[in-house]
């Protein structure tokens, strides 16, 4: 991720890859030392249908980093705040006072209380893009169902899929643009 | 050569600390910073990385292990590693929970109460060790040393097995034989001549039509199978998923037969059937290969899909239109072996249908379907004394289970429990706990009755080292040299496990444990070895790899070969081990020895008014009961449910998350197990994930959690071919407990 240009990073699940299985999870909590008990991401399954026409979906969520953030706009103090250089919401720990309204303005429940007394989620492992590596989640993922990537460079693997395939994305009546794709 | 291995030590630990200095300077000034004071709560970096092979499960991928201070951080995926590729799945990522479970056993223990009380005093390993020798001795020196029985599972047991060897005892046995994937290694040797091991030499990644029978890769995860399968599924393979319950994989099926449990066989003879009347099966691989068409053909004319439709439930449209598909890909397409598949005792024969559906696909050595693996060379460590002659194995009587190709763990318990055909007084229990293994446990608890002595050998307390005499601690894989792994795969290699950080407390490794032992009994010769680095150099040497290729090795933990000729060309002759050299539809050794020569399909027994058949399966985040106390893993999966349709349970007057006991047909029950309402079953049948529903005291977080299906397995059906226990032939009824 070279210094100076201005990113929109975004993460899509492959409805035909994820099984479900939380490896992403799990290294996401050893990378980033989450507390236990925590989450910054899970899985979300959806079944739908009467046996035996069933359908279901099974894929791994996290914070969507939204474009239009409701938790950055009912933040007090700006500790939660859009990242210029990638696009990413990030907390400034410092700043945050521990009030939860952008808990409560979430709609995807994908924040929690750090034990040291602010509000924490994913960051897209953007310590990790910085070098040119994977988030933990997208490289541990045994299915290859993670991409994270630059929305506005079309030669991604991110873009490619939203390119060539069907994209969804959770909770759209929420009217966040989020930057979390499901696609098929 | 212990000087060698010092320096080579010494070179590697240079290199880790060079590779963690690398690592650092990317977080050096002068690299952009975006957010400086947010940065100050962004990970650190770790300082070492070490490159072992995983034990969360027995797929053995290769892992790297990051260090900071000491301390294990993160597990990921090596990418030296044909098996993983550097991925992992989450038993892998959560490897920590087992290395820093508070539970682990730290010292040996000598037992003080009664056994299963799990009372015990701790004990130095000189008296443990000098204790266990003894014991065996006098044991093997009143009875013979045949009277000694080791049941293992994981890479240590080896060590121990050769010690049983050198003995004179031949009755090792690995219950993933008998009670997991034996059967199919049966039906595969009968039919192709030779079996599948592990990893399976399935192409699964370029396969254009994959049946699934059972089968349920997302929740069970080894690793690399289930990369091929996302590859495959992605790629717009056909998927056809064979499941009463809508697994992962179902959901992802472009048809899932929601098949009536126990009719597997009928199906699978049904799609034989239908592909032969229609001519659809691979002809002229089969005139070049294969022997029995005609006695085939002749043998499953009675299951048409109208006979097929009233055992399994499978309407005839969609069996046509799945046989279609896979006939269609072929030779690219594939019915799944399965891997566990002890479920009814007809296991053998079922597997060896399988065997014979893929033949007709054609798919021996094709392209997205069963390839060719090689091996790496990997020679004994020279001047190793052979082996005394020894018994038969106490596990069967002369002329039972003609086909068994491993020494059969229920056979060891009824030995025994019976003194038949000689007696067996004491067992040695490496990483398996036999309570919730083999199939009715009170039989197990009995035959520990009839024991004079048992050592239990592990990581973890479990219910069996509560009834040992002996604990030996054992240290966990990231804390220990094992032998080296060199599977067959469509890219041969080795790999190597090695200690990432030093042992908790007293534990030591299985090598030094049985070599200790070995000692004591005069048996040293079979461990000519100082210790396991040793060992690994010694074999290495004598096959001829030079010191770059070893550096490799210790350094990436894997050391491979360019992928060989998995593929047959197009005609080419391949020499099938059996006994006609050729695939065998129709088997004349099954004749001979009074059994199906083509697999006759017969209708288990089914569940009663009310009752469910129990059947069970895994969690992507667990591996049986080894990680239902693993902290990290738990928060992902904390408890195992009861699957129950709702349509069931409205008539039980039950609601999901109800607590309730399961109670099976011969009165036993599981402890209180919570019910997941969910139209992902069949209304005939409650799912289960293995693993759950420890008694183990000591399992502080495991024990009392969830409903163990071990309780309720009180029955089994032996297959009469090779011995395996079928264990899907339990039925339940659930009884709700009162808050």
């Amino acid at each position: 991720m070279p210094a100076g240009v201005n990113k929109r990073l975004g993460m899509a699940v492959n409805l035909n890859r994820c099984v479900g299985c939380s490896a992403c999870a799990i290294a996401c909590k050893s990378e980033n030392n989450v507390p236990p008990g925590r989450l910054r991401r899970w899985i979300h399954e959806k079944t739908a249908g009467r046996f035996p026409d069933l359908k279901m979906q099974i894929w791994s969520e996290s914070c969507m980093h939204c474009e239009d953030a409701p938790c950055v706009h009912s933040c007090p103090t700006g500790a939660s705040h859009v990242d210029a250089a990638t696009g990413t919401v990030q907390v400034h720990p410092e700043l945050c006072t521990g009030c939860k309204a952008c808990m409560a303005s979430c709609p995807y429940d994908a924040r929690y209380v750090h034990p040291d007394g602010y509000i924490d989620k994913c960051t897209l492992c953007v310590h990790k893009l910085e070098h040119g590596e994977e988030a933990a989640c997208q490289s541990i993922c045994p299915t290859s169902a993670i991409a994270v990537g630059d929305l506005d460079d079309p030669t991604s693997e991110i873009s490619r899929w939203l390119r060539d395939r069907n994209a969804l994305v959770r909770k759209p009546e929420a009217g966040t643009k989020p930057k979390f794709f499901l696609v098929e | 050569m212990s000087l060698q291995n010092l320096t080579r030590r010494k070179f590697l630990a240079i290199g880790s600390v060079a590779a963690g200095g690398a690592a650092l300077a990317g977080y050096l000034p002068g690299r952009i910073s975006l957010n400086p004071d947010r940065q100050a709560h962004w990970p650190q970096p770790t300082d070492r990385m070490v490159s072992t092979v995983c034990e969360m499960c027995f797929w053995r991928c290769g892992v790297q292990a990051h260090l900071r201070d000491g301390q294990v951080t993160a597990l990921t995926g090596n990418p030296a590693h044909p098996l993983s590729r550097g991925r992992l799945c989450p038993r892998g990522a959560g490897g920590i929970g087992n290395l820093y479970d508070p539970d682990r056993l730290v010292k040996p223990l000598i037992r003080e109460g009664e056994r299963g009380d799990e009372r015990f005093r701790e004990a130095e390993w000189d008296e443990a060790l000098d204790l266990v020798a003894d014991r065996l001795q006098g044991i093997a020196d009143q009875y013979g040393p045949e009277s000694l029985a080791m049941f293992y599972h994981g890479a240590g047991g080896g060590f121990f097995k050769t010690l049983l060897k050198a003995l004179g005892s031949p009755n090792s046995a690995a219950p993933s034989y008998a009670q997991c994937r034996g059967p199919r290694e049966v039906g595969f040797e009968l039919t192709f001549g030779e079996g599948l091991g592990s990893p399976e030499p399935l192409d699964l990644a370029h396969t254009h039509a994959l049946a699934l029978i059972g089968s349920h890769l997302g929740e069970n995860m080894h690793n690399t199978q289930v990369q091929d399968f996302a590859d495959a599924v992605d790629s717009g393979c056909h998927l056809i998923v064979v499941d009463p319950r809508f697994s992962v994989a179902a959901g992802k099926a472009e048809h899932w037969l929601a098949i009536r449990p126990g009719t597997d066989l009928a199906l699978i003879l049904g799609w034989i059937h239908l592909i032969l009347a229609e001519g659809w099966e691979q002809k002229a691989f089969l005139a070049q290969n294969a022997v029995g068409l005609e006695a085939l053909r002749k043998a499953v004319a009675k299951y048409t899909p109208e006979a097929v439709f009233l055992e399994t439930g499978i309407r005839s449209g969609q069996l046509r239109e799945t046989a279609r598909l896979l006939a269609k890909a072929a030779p690219h397409a594939l019915v799944h072996p399965g891997r566990h598949v002890t479920w009814y005792g007809d296991d053998a024969q079922r597997s060896r249908a399988i065997a014979i559906l893929n033949a007709l696909l054609g798919n021996w050595g094709q392209s997205g379907g069963i390839y060719l693996p090689g091996q790496m060379e990997l020679k004994a460590f020279p001047g190793l004394p052979t082996f005394p002659k020894s018994k038969n194995p106490a596990d069967r009587k002369a002329g039972q289970y003609p086909f068994a190709g491993s020494v059969l763990a229920n056979g060891l318990r009824e030995a025994t429990l019976s003194g038949e055909p000689y007696p067996i007084k004491a067992w040695l229990v490496y990483g398996t706990n036999l309570p919730m293994v083999l199939p009715n446990p009170k039989q197990t608890e009995e035959a520990i009755h009839n024991l004079d002595f048992l050592v239990a050998i592990d990581t973890m307390p479990a219910e069996i080292t509560g009834w040992a005499d002996v604990v030996l601690p054992e240290c966990t894989y990231l804390e220990r040299h094992d032998d080296l792994f060199a599977p067959f795969y469509r890219q041969p290699f080795l790999a190597l496990r090695q200690p990432v950080v030093d042992p908790i407390g007293d534990s030591k490794p299985a090598w030094w444990m049985a070599k200790q032992l070995a000692e004591r009994m005069g048996l040293g010769a079979w461990f000519p070895w100082q210790d396991a680095e040793e060992l690994i150099e010694g074999r290495l040497r004598a096959s001829g790899y030079q010191d770059d290729q070893i550096d490799t090795l210790f350094q990436k933990g894997a050391l491979s070969e360019q992928e060989t000729a998995i593929y047959l060309q197009d005609g080419e002759d391949y020499p099938f081990a059996t006994p006609s050299g050729k695939i065998e539809l129709y088997s004349q050794q099954l004749a001979d020895a009074g059994f199906d020569p083509v697999p006759v399909y017969r209708r288990p027994e089914m569940p009663g008014q009310g009752q469910f058949r129990l059947l069970t399966g895994r969690a992507p985040v667990h591996t049986f009961g080894r990680t239902t106390n693993n902290a990290v893993l738990l928060e992902h999966y904390p408890e195992n449910e009861v699957w129950v349709n709702p349509a069931a349970l409205r008539n039980l007057g039950l609601v999901n998350g109800d607590r309730v006991l399961l109670k099976n047909q011969d009165g036993a029950q599981t402890g209180p197990i919570r019910v997941r309402a969910t139209q992902r079953i069949r209304p005939d049948s409650a799912f289960m994930v293995h693993g759950f529903g420890h008694k183990a005291r000591k399992l502080r977080r495991a024990v009392s959690v969830g409903g163990d299906d071990n309780e309720v397995t009180t029955r089994f059906q032996v297959d009469p071919l090779m011995g395996g226990t079928g264990m899907n032939v339990n039925f339940v009824t659930l009884e709700k407990v009162e808050v």
